[in-house]
């Protein structure tokens, strides 16, 4: 069919590694990762933006990525959960906590939720519980109520991450 | 004790009642559990459905050719092309009176349509972009028929039939002791009626799977699902033997109930068997919305008879609830709205009349709390008017009529466990202490309690069963193997916490097979909070058998009676000393006994019911708990916020209490979503909420932390004597946030969702609460 879908020539840096891909101008980051750069942790939850399932961090900055051009983002630095790990693929202090507090049950929301937590991490302030409420209010969980998430960012801010 | 019961002491437990990070956890943190959606095959084909853009036609016309000449496009199914394009779900109890004794529906429709969003055509692409413009291009002409949207309009004289045998679905009636006597002798009768609205389960992960051929010709789903056992419908529909469909269910993004009938499971299936390639089908949002079938807005009438000490004499009940456009499980879903439909209290009489009719609203069916949770704010909101009209506490009146162990039920069904409801009472309000100050002039605080029950385990005549296998590895690390599909409750992660107690192996020497139709043992589905019950006992059986297998073994290579022996930690400790469990396994090796065993836990039996429900049990048993919720209205805006939530439930054993917290409070927060936000709005039809714009979920500033308490009497018939708590913490939110808001502007609202609109209404009506709260 129409042969601009594969027009666009694309260079993100995905946590740490720079990835080409062509695909068409018309694509949203979300599926530029999943479809075009096999990156599976942002999830599609709505594709309006809503949810917070697809978040990851753009240049440091959260981003719902089904609602951004892949091609607007070329030679961004984009990082998703599986970015937070370290090198020996241990998990940082942040996922820890949220393995530690039961903050993942179906764990869907989870890739998202740690890019919303750690968007607020790096800034360092210390926040209050209704304060992380209040940040992550774009990110929808439908399993845990939300309570055991706070408790994981309120844990990891108080450990200096 | 009953010997139902499987009770344990705490002091004996060493890996259940811990409060272990769940094993699955450890993936999903790291981003790398791969959901239904997120396999991907070489070659791989994508499928989507075109659905019905409105609710009731007739298909006069639908021309795939154009679709077909999409590039890209390698097939576009119809009705016809399906080798049993037509379902029936068995409506048990009815009559032929009562319309069709199974109900049918297609899996693409092809002469009419009921609903918006039904399908009709599947669409087969070799990538996404060619499926949205063939979608496009399938053309379809409806001829309108009438729209009924309300169960009243459905069941009057003369209405417009969506189905041929009527429609009128399902109706039960419960009779007990002289109804008319008790109210002629009540000191009170206390009238309300009360609707609650289409709920969308709204998990964050849309309905998804990937389909293939296997190697040896099986039809594999991988599909995201509560049932695995569905497979021997999609054998059914595609006309082959069982045996060669099967149904993976990985980690499953939220389930709730609605991924309990099946989704995408047909059209995968369909897909695959035409094209032999290998199809992966997501649902958008906007469908998912549309057309997976919503919690059944019920519409309740209560009338209830007491006496001026507040014990309850009887009540006259009346539900009726929107089937929208097809069966599915609408008849038992109004089977459990009836059974519970007075709530966790005494009472020697009962009339309740529960009909479900058909409409072109959305189909209904399982949705957490099923059935058993709308009636929560029938019976609850019965109660507190009750106390207020008597000037009696609201905790004290339910204490005085709370069920206890021997009780029967209006439906007959006697209770066998202890019943802890009083305690969950004192111990939410223990917790809630005063109730807080208003923070302005134009503010008015309210608090309410809500108790509810909730059965667990599937209704008794089912014949439920589930197995579970448990195999030792010679390096003394353990597989176990259960077919139970994890939903995110942590399913699979409290089997092997149990079989690490019993078999004393470390849970990080276990790993959990799960979710497997073909190479798990059957263990039925994660629905009806039963899993605890039924592959949590047979997995506690399986464990018994092998411990016992290697015990056995063991004591006779020693020359000790068996008792002599115990599992422990460090091997099996005996007499003489500890026997690795290596060197106990090899001991099985030379004495030919089994190193693995099968367990089949059995539910409790029954009778089949008949539309008129008589003393038969009916449910294995129930959970019991009381919330309480302080809210703040604002005066002006009607805006409602919810200053504290605690919630108390008997859950008999925590087997790991951070699950159980988590259920509570992720059942709390659904329930308050379903109080004061969520509704799939229909306007003649349609679907007006067809996004996350529209149709809005708690986030996390619109509730507070849920305090939860939970109280274990040791008395469940689940494993070390748990109850289930999946569904109970859903009903009381309704009850709780009302009757709070009630309590603060001094008139209950009750319709659902409570918006700002429907508070200035109650603020209008009465008067700000001054009086202290009882």
């Amino acid at each position: 069919m129409n042969d601009e879908r594969f027009g666009v020539s694309t260079t993100l840096v995905v946590n740490g590694r720079p990835v080409t891909r062509s695909a068409g101008g018309h694509v949203t980051l979300l599926r530029w990762l999943r479809d075009e750069a096999d990156v599976l942790d942002p999830k599609y939850g709505c594709g309006e933006g809503v949810c917070g399932a697809c978040t990851v961090l753009v240049d440091g900055e959260p981003a719902s990525a089904c609602i951004v051009l892949a091609a607007q983002c070329e030679g961004a630095a984009i990082t998703t959960a599986a970015g937070l790990l370290g090198d020996d693929g241990e998990p940082s202090p942040l996922q820890r906590a949220f393995h530690e507090h039961h903050a993942a049950q179906c764990g869907f929301c989870t890739p998202g939720m740690l890019m919303c937590a750690q968007a607020m991490l790096a800034d360092g302030t210390t926040r209050s519980r209704d304060e992380i409420r209040e940040e992550l209010h774009g990110n929808l969980c439908r399993c845990t109520g939300y309570q055991h998430i706070v408790d994981a960012i309120e844990d990891a801010q108080g450990a200096g991450r | 004790m009953n010997d139902e019961i499987r009770t344990s002491k705490l002091d004996e437990l060493r890996v259940v009642h811990q409060p272990l990070a769940r094993h699955d956890a450890a993936e999903k943190i790291a981003g790398s559990t791969r959901f239904a959606g997120d396999l991907a095959y070489a070659g791989m084909l994508h499928a989507r459905l075109v659905r019905s853009v409105v609710p009731s036609a007739r298909l006069t016309r639908r021309d795939v050719s154009r679709a077909a000449q999409v590039p890209g496009v390698v097939a576009v199914l119809l009705g016809e092309d399906v080798p049993n394009n037509e379902i029936s779900v068995d409506v048990p109890g009815q009559t032929i009176a009562v319309g069709a004794l199974k109900a049918r529906m297609q899996i693409l429709a092809t002469e009419r349509v009921r609903f918006h969003g039904e399908p009709i055509a599947l669409v087969i692409a070799e990538h996404e972009d060619a499926l949205a413009e063939a979608c496009e291009a399938v053309e379809v002409e409806y001829e309108e028929l009438p729209v009924i949207s309300e169960p009243a309009d459905a069941l009057a004289e003369g209405a417009f039939k969506i189905h041929e045998g009527g429609n009128l679905l399902a109706e039960w009636r419960i009779d007990r002791g002289d109804v008319d006597a008790a109210f002629a002798a009540a000191d009170v009768v206390i009238e309300g009626a009360y609707a609650t609205q289409f709920v969308d389960h709204a998990y964050l992960e849309p309905e998804a799977g990937v389909g293939w051929y296997d190697d040896d010709g099986v039809m594999n789903l991988r599909v995201a699902t509560q049932v695995v056992e569905h497979y021997r419908d999609v054998a059914k529909i595609l006309g082959v033997p069982d045996s060669k469909v099967r149904v993976i269910a990985p980690y499953v993004g939220g389930g709730f109930g609605g991924k309990e009938d099946m989704t995408v499971e047909p059209y995968l299936a369909l897909a695959v068997a035409h094209t032999r390639r290998p199809v992966r089908m997501q649902w958008t949002r906007n469908e998912s919305l549309l057309a997976r079938a919503k919690r059944h807005r019920n519409h309740m009438t209560y009338r209830t008879a007491a006496t001026n000490d507040g014990t309850i004499l009887a009540q006259d009940i009346e539900i009726v609830s929107d089937a929208g456009a097809y069966a599915y499980l609408s008849a038992l879903v109004l089977l459990y709205s009836s059974v519970h439909a007075c709530g966790p209290y005494r009472l020697d009489a009962a009339r309740i009349r529960a009909t479900t009719a058909y409409t072109n609203n959305p189909p209904t069916s399982a949705f957490r709390g099923f059935g058993g949770m709308q009636v929560v704010l029938g019976y609850e909101s019965q109660m507190d008017e009750l106390a207020k009209w008597l000037r009696l506490d609201p905790g004290e009146v339910r204490k005085r009529n709370a069920l206890r162990r021997g009780d029967r039920l209006p439906v007959g069904q006697e209770i066998i466990t202890e019943v802890q409801l009083a305690q969950t009472i004192d111990a939410v309000r223990e917790r809630a202490g005063d109730k807080p100050a208003p923070s302005g002039p134009r503010k008015a605080v309210g608090r309410a309690i809500a108790s509810n029950m909730q059965s667990y385990g599937r209704l008794v005549w089912l014949n439920d069963s589930a197995a579970a296998w448990i195999g030792f590895q010679m390096d003394g690390s353990l597989t176990v193997r259960c077919g139970v599909p994890d939903i995110g409750g942590g399913q699979a992660s409290s089997l092997g916490q149990i079989a690490s107690e019993i078999l004393a192996v470390d849970m990080d020497r276990i790993t959990v097979h799960f979710g497997d139709s073909a190479l798990n043992p059957l263990a039925g589905t994660t629905t009806a909070t039963r899993q605890l019950l039924m592959s949590g006992n047979a997995t506690y059986e399986a464990a018994v058998m092998l411990r016992d297998q290697l015990l056995g073994a063991v004591a006779l290579e020693i020359g000790e009676p068996v008792e002599a022996f115990a599992m422990t930690p460090a091997g099996i400790a005996g007499p003489a000393g500890t026997t690795a469990v290596t060197a106990a396994l090899q001991i099985c090796r030379r004495r030919n006994v089994p190193v693995e065993a099968l367990g089949t836990f059995f539910g409790p039996k029954g009778k089949e019911v008949t539309r008129d429900l008589d003393g038969e049990r009916l449910f294995p048993d129930f959970t019991f708990g009381t919330h309480l919720a302080d809210v703040e209205v604002d005066l002006d805006t009607g805006e409602v916020k919810v200053l504290r939530y605690i919630a108390a439930h008997d859950v008999g054993r925590a087997i790991n209490p951070l699950s159980v917290e988590g259920q509570i409070a992720g059942a709390a927060v659904q329930g308050i979503g379903q109080a004061l936000l969520e509704e799939i709005v229909m306007q003649d039809g349609v679907n007006l909420t067809g996004g996350f714009f529209q149709y809005l979920i708690p986030t996390a500033m619109d509730v507070p932390d849920i305090e939860a308490i939970v109280l274990e009497s040791g008395e469940g018939l689940g494993p070390f004597g748990a109850r289930g708590i999946g569904e109970p913490p859903i009903g009381p939110p309704l009850a709780a946030i009302s009757s709070a808001i009630a309590d603060a502007v001094g008139a209950r609202p009750t319709t659902l969702p409570i918006t700002p609109e429907r508070v200035l209404e109650c603020v209008e009506r009465g008067a700000p609460s001054t009086s202290p709260a009882p």
